[in-house]
């Protein structure tokens, strides 16, 4: 019992902001999908691509900024590759994401293999480093985790203070009434949808360049869905979203924790996150209406 | 001399029919193997090199078209689970970990019982294989049905929770003596017959050819089947004509859950002989690219997991021959659910132009 409590630290609130990073990240990314009316189920394979991608980038560069910005770019294409399939070809949202999902599997295994001659992981590369910041818990930390608030909180401010906000949840709830009132229905959910590519993709950037500085096969290890669950748990709200993700983050750093204890074998306390996230649907999900019935929309 | 005029273009007509209802399919394939001759070229292999190793180890002697049935195998099950539950309107993403707990329960049967006669052992180990499957669809449908949670998100949940459970299960209480995490092997009362030795082929694939032909008939000929469809074509009157919907629900995933269990017994009972961790290379996420290729439809579905085990077969042979890393199938495979996700794309080549104009 003394070890049980023993890991309840400050050590572990600081792991729980790492670990809720890019479920936070790819959740705010969800959101923008899913007001503008397009689900996304392929940030998971958005999130692993740009991992990779950011891997790459600060391998090639040596430079962690540019590995970011690779990875934020190959999310923003993977984001664009969706809208294409599903605003312009009216393709089916959950098919296409499950093809990004694959693809994404597929083609980060290759081409690893292809730089690296090694399917499991990457070499070493450059990530970045922690800057510290003279606040318990918030503080020490790269400069990705200080991003995600900021994020958030912009998140919250451009949906819910701004005109563009108030067209992206338009286009979302009543996308005939939003083209009417002269709203670019389809440009909306492009740039909705590419958003939270990019989203994703800073939150595959933190897994990669932010944690382990190297990419790992299937290291976005179902993220991508926790972050919509932390979605929906969150009500389609960036702050309320948030702070499921921290909820994650929480059962993420505490499962390691209690795997360095060596109580249980790894396996039960590997499956932790994964059960958490079925719980906190099974307790939210029937109370909340989503922002929008997702069908395909065309303009007469 | 009319008359076999008229049949002429009958044939040629409905050949022309027949060909326009693939087209899409088989467009997506060819885009897809060319967008991958790009990915080929771009990383420095030669795409005709690395294609022709691919088909000459898939279909070029009697051993490679055995590994190729093999590997189609576990990827009808798989598709028809995936396939069964999409016509209620239920995106299965769940055959992964559906077919894991299956092999496991196949596996804790075929090693239990002694002495049995293989008429009784094996039938059970694959009912075990069904059930667990069938539980595993359960869950998913419970929690859609009464709490409204959307099954994509869980039924991947349940594959890593799958995945967690049955490798405990070989690293702990059901492990084999020595390093390998795997169980001890089954009884030969519970193997299914290799029909095609020396490879791997076993009964699995009649079972699983036999298994799209029930799904068929259920489909097109059954009451309940009616009420799949109808309740995943959103008609306004299955509710009102007294289907209970959330019930189809729970059946169709459950059924399909069962069908993806299936499909991991047969790879314990035919292939393997044991439970062996890590022993699907994601037959679960095959299955989703065979049923859309297959057209969701239990036929289609038999001819395009013959072409995606090709691809595995032939992929392996690849690998071995042109050192391409295997994990281009699965490049290949998005490619070719990208291309098939457009409806559009059917759309476009049912337009006049292409039909075949016999007045």
């Amino acid at each position: 019992m003394a070890n049980l409590l023993d890991i309840i630290n400050v050590g572990l609130f600081a792991a729980m902001l790492r670990m809720a990073t890019p479920i936070a990240f790819s959740s705010l990314g969800g959101i923008f999908s899913e007001r503008a009316g397009i689900i996304n189920v392929g940030l998971e394979g958005m999130m692993l691509t740009s991992a990779f991608v950011g891997v790459v980038g600060s391998y090639y560069t040596g430079n962690p900024w540019l590995g970011l910005l690779a990875a934020v770019i190959a999310g923003g294409l993977l984001g664009l590759l969706h809208a294409l399939l599903t605003v312009k070809f009216k393709g089916d949202q959950i098919v296409s994401g499950t093809g990004i999902n694959i693809f994404a599997m597929g083609f980060t295994a290759y081409m690893c293999q292809i730089i690296y001659g090694s399917r499991g992981a990457s070499a070493t590369v450059t990530g970045f480093e922690a800057i510290p910041i003279p606040i318990p818990i918030i503080g020490d930390h790269t400069p990705l985790v200080y991003l995600m608030f900021a994020v958030a909180v912009l998140s919250h401010i451009v949906l819910f203070k701004t005109p563009i906000g108030l067209r992206i949840r338009a286009v979302g709830e009543h996308p005939a009434a939003a083209d009417t009132a002269g709203i670019d229905v389809y440009r909306i959910k492009y740039l909705c949808v590419m958003v939270s590519g990019m989203l994703a993709g800073l939150g595959g950037a933190f897994l990669s360049l932010g944690h382990l500085n190297l990419f790992a096969w299937g290291m976005s290890g179902g993220r991508g869905f926790m972050a919509l669950a932390a979605m929906i748990f969150g009500r389609w709200m960036p702050l309320g979203a948030f702070g499921a993700s921290l909820l994650f983050g929480f059962a993420d750093a505490l499962q390691m924790r209690l795997q360095a204890l060596g109580l249980l074998p790894p396996q039960f306390i590997l499956a932790i996150p994964y059960i958490l996230t079925i719980a906190v649907l099974i307790g939210f999900a029937r109370k909340v209406t989503p922002p929008s019935d997702y069908k395909p929309y065309s303009k007469e | 001399m009319i008359d076999v005029e008229q049949k002429v273009k009958q044939f040629l007509y409905r050949f022309g029919t027949e060909l326009q209802r693939v087209l899409p399919q088989t467009i997506a394939i060819l885009t897809a193997f060319l967008a991958g001759a790009i990915v080929l070229l771009a990383t420095g292999y030669s795409p005709l090199k690395v294609y022709s190793a691919m088909i000459k180890g898939a279909f070029g002697d009697m051993f490679g078209i055995g590994q190729t049935l093999t590997q189609a195998s576990p990827m009808i099950f798989t598709a028809l689970a995936f396939l069964f539950a999409s016509k209620c309107g239920l995106f299965n993403i769940g055959a992964e970990g559906q077919l894991l707990v299956g092999a496991f329960a196949t596996a804790l049967v075929g090693i239990s019982f002694h002495g049995l006669p293989a008429f009784i052992h094996t039938p059970m180990a694959l009912l075990a294989g069904a059930l667990a499957g069938g539980l595993w669809g359960f869950i998913p449908a419970i929690l859609k049905t009464r709490f409204r949670a959307h099954e994509v998100i869980t039924t991947m949940m349940l594959n890593y929770i799958a995945l967690y459970l049955t490798g405990y299960m070989v690293n702990y209480p059901f492990k084999a003596p020595g390093w390998v995490s795997q169980t001890v092997p089954i009884e030969q009362s519970a193997e299914l017959p290799r029909i095609l030795q020396p490879t791997q082929l076993s009964a699995s694939i009649v079972i699983s050819v036999f298994m799209a032909g029930i799904l068929q008939y259920i489909l097109r000929k059954t009451t309940f089947g009616y009420q799949v469809r109808a309740v995943g074509l959103k008609l306004s009157v299955a509710e009102g004509s007294g289907i209970n919907i959330k019930r189809t629900m729970v059946l169709s995933l459950v059924l399909s859950g069962a069908i993806a269990g299936l499909g991991g017994s047969g790879e314990v009972l035919g292939v393997h002989r044991r439970f062996i961790e890590g022993f699907s290379p994601g037959y679960g996420w095959d299955g989703l690219a065979v049923a859309l290729v297959g057209g969701l439809n239990p036929i289609g579905v038999l001819l395009a997991a013959v072409l995606f085990g090709a691809i595995r077969s032939g992929g392996m042979v690849m690998t071995r021959t042109t050192g391409v890393p295997l994990d281009l199938i699965y490049v290949l495979q998005s490619l070719v659910i990208f291309f098939v996700a457009v409806p559009m794309l059917a759309r476009f080549l049912k337009r006049d132009r292409f039909k075949w104009r016999i007045s």
